[in-house]
């Protein structure tokens, strides 16, 4: 359609005026019903909007629940887990010492049986003075002091009782010494018993540390199922440190990986041929990709036999026999591999050295190219890492089990921000097409301003008149 | 029924690997015409470098074939040396130094043709390229494109080279062409419309110190 068709007069101005004209003219008279139109449509969308965050805002809220039962529920096996190994420990530490306790008791009974006979023996009473000591005082208490056969006598008798005393002496030092050999004899017995009652005493005191340890355990473990805002903070914030730590050590993981795949990729062409392509991928890059998977696997099902993962709840419930079994196989299965590693790596040392033969000689030089002395280091790193990185791959069954249950929580909190963004969203769409209704019932006004300024003039007339015509009448 | 069952599922399985491995698309052939006749048998030594390096960039199961052009070139008769590369890295480079060997050979004993029949080397080439199922075919023409044919041999017949690049390598000024150069680029006008022509690409290289361009099809 030609612009000529809305030119009324010669003049496009004109015309633009008239058409303006007619326009407010059809706008006045529709003024009333178009307000309501405008208002009954932003009101809809602000309802529609209102409804739209309700409705996130009661998802936010069930995935918040959710998420919260969820972490208490890991939270609660964890400390259950780590419950458990503390009296595993307990368990292992008592039976340990209990065990020992009967020869304990033996060792502790036979030293302290050692000890009461030399106490006794040590405890014997020196010999007494001799009988006939009172017949000399007898003697000595005659009253003829004076004469010269009583001090012959008494002389005589002096000499024995000094000699007999001499003797005493003799023998009472001997049955000190005696004695004292047997207290000597007693310490080693004292330090034995000393020795066990200390060893008692660390066993004691490791119970007791072990049991404050659980006691703190069971307090967590306590606060997680009675679902304390407290015992969920500090698992939440335990799960997202744990999900970083767990994401960087996957991380390295997976550049062990790639390490692992550089060195087994060229030679497995060897092995399975080097133009064959499944899915736009070579072959040989798919076999060593295998080959990597399948130590990984390896290493997951001999982390979970060993129960130090728990991803694969069927592992864990095996009897200790097939569980034993099964660490045996994948570690049979890991060594095999790590060995064919090894051999590809040494293949591809050779390989290279081939290839560098071949271009040597096409750029016209000798086949025969300058060996270094050194090689055999790269060759020997090579199949180095191509032995252990298998090995060491077998451990990235710990962070990723760490991984998987941290993400869990890691995507429920990143789904309750965004619905709560959403639903912020929601909301902010809601009052903004609440407020644009009356913005645009008043721009609406604004281009008809002169009707309804007539309009005004004339009402304001006509309520002067009738008020004027009322005072009349009144008077 | 167990049985019957497996037997599908392994015949699926198979069919599914079978479906899925494919070499035909990422390999590459190379079919290389060396121009005997006259004067131009001292370049010779320029296409041995050439020979060289296209074999230090082909891989396990590309195709490489090296023909001369002569009074008659289409003939499997002047196919010097060809080969698939095997699988195996290790046996493709055997084969590559056995093919070095045998072109030094055919480059030492090379005696001069009268005629230059570069058609007939092209028919031939798109032959073999064709039937050796390539995913990347390329003819390298080394040669200054001067066609000189033996009376009665028929070679104004159309090109069909969909699917191909065609590379002149080395293309020396003859002394005519000292005299009036619109005959060399008429010359190379000429080929590049034939080629065209027959929805092949044209390319040509007269730098051998950078023969990269081969390979960045």
């Amino acid at each position: 359609m030609s612009n000529s068709a809305f030119m009324i007069v010669e003049s496009a101005f004109l015309s633009g005026l008239i058409w303006f004209a007619i326009l407010v003219v059809v706008m006045y008279f529709a003024r009333p019903a178009a307000h309501r139109g405008i208002l009954s449509i932003t009101r809809l969308l602000h309802n529609a909007m209102r409804l739209t965050a309700l409705s996130v805002m009661k998802a936010e809220h069930s995935l918040q629940e959710r998420n919260k039962e969820v972490l208490l529920a890991q939270g609660r096996e964890a400390a259950e887990r780590i419950i458990e190994r503390e009296f595993e420990r307990v368990d292992a530490t008592v039976r340990k010492d209990l065990s020992e306790y009967p020869g304990l008791h033996r060792h502790l009974s036979e030293e302290i049986t050692n000890i009461d006979e030399d106490y006794k023996q040590s405890a014997e009473v020196p010999p007494n003075p001799p009988g006939w000591v009172k017949a000399v005082e007898a003697v000595a208490n005659i009253p003829a002091k004076d004469d010269p056969m009583v001090g012959n006598i008494l002389e005589d008798i002096h000499n024995s009782l000094k000699k007999a005393n001499n003797n005493s002496i003799e023998e009472f030092r001997k049955a000190s010494h005696k004695r004292h050999m047997y207290l000597k004899d007693m310490m080693p017995h004292w330090r034995k018993i000393l020795t066990v009652l200390g060893q008692v005493d660390k066993n004691v005191n490791s119970l007791l540390e072990r049991t404050k340890v659980i006691d703190r355990h069971m307090d967590d473990y306590e606060n997680i199922v009675r679902k304390t805002q407290r015992s969920e903070r500090m698992l939440s914030s335990s799960s997202l440190t744990q999900f970083f730590i767990a994401a960087f050590v996957l991380a390295i993981a997976v550049g062990g990986a790639v390490i692992n795949f550089n060195l087994i990729a060229r030679p497995m062409s060897e092995m399975v041929g080097g133009t064959s392509h499944i899915m736009g991928f070579q072959t040989s890059q798919i076999a060593a990709l295998v080959i990597i998977l399948v130590e990984v696997a390896m290493g997951l099902f001999m982390m979970e036999s060993m129960r130090i993962t728990r991803l694969f709840p069927i592992i864990s419930a095996l009897n200790d026999k097939l569980r034993v079994r099964m660490i045996w196989a994948s570690f049979t299965i890991l060594l095999i591999l790590a060995s064919v590693e090894a051999g590809l790596a040494f293949m591809r040392e050779l390989l290279m050295q081939e290839d560098a033969a071949t271009r040597a000689v096409l750029r016209g030089g000798e086949s025969e190219i300058v060996q270094s002395s050194y090689l055999w280091i790269t060759t020997a790193a090579q199949m180095g890492m191509g032995f252990i990185l298998p090995f060491a791959l077998t451990f990235v069954a710990i962070p990723l089990e760490t991984f998987v249950h941290s993400l869990r929580t890691v995507l429920g909190v990143s789904g309750v921000a965004v619905l709560r963004s959403l639903a912020w969203f929601f909301r902010l769409l809601g009052n903004i097409s609440r407020h644009l209704g009356t913005a645009l019932v008043s721009i609406y006004d604004i281009i008809l301003f002169i009707p309804l300024a007539i309009e005004h003039a004339v009402k304001g007339k006509q309520s002067s008149k009738g008020e004027r015509t009322a005072k009349a009448g009144t008077f | 029924m167990k049985t019957s069952i497996r037997i599908i599922f392994v015949m699926l399985a198979g069919l599914l690997l079978n479906a899925c491995s494919d070499k035909g698309p990422y390999t590459q052939g190379v079919y290389m015409l060396l121009d005997t006749s006259g004067t131009y048998t001292k370049e010779l030594v320029q296409a041995q470098r050439v020979i060289n390096y296209v074999l230090s960039k082909v891989k396990p199961g590309d195709t490489f074939a090296v023909a001369r052009v002569d009074t008659a070139s289409f003939s499997e008769k002047n196919i010097v040396h060809k080969q698939t590369f095997e699988d195996r890295p290790s046996m493709a480079n055997q084969q590559k130094r056995a093919f070095r060997d045998s072109i030094d050979k055919f480059i030492k004993d090379v005696k001069p043709s009268a005629y230059t029949d570069i058609t007939g080397g092209i028919l031939q080439a798109v032959e073999y390229l064709n039937e050796a199922k390539v995913g990347q075919k390329t003819i390298i023409i080394f040669s200054d494109l001067k066609e000189e044919l033996k009376a009665g041999f028929v070679r104004n017949i159309p090109l069909q080279l969909d699917g191909f690049r065609v590379i002149a390598l080395n293309v020396t000024k003859l002394r005519s062409d000292n005299v009036d150069p619109r005959e060399y680029l008429d010359r190379l006008e000429e080929w590049k419309h034939k080629v065209e022509a027959g929805g092949g690409k044209w390319q040509v290289i007269n730098d051998m110190e950078r023969l990269e361009p081969i390979f960045e099809g």
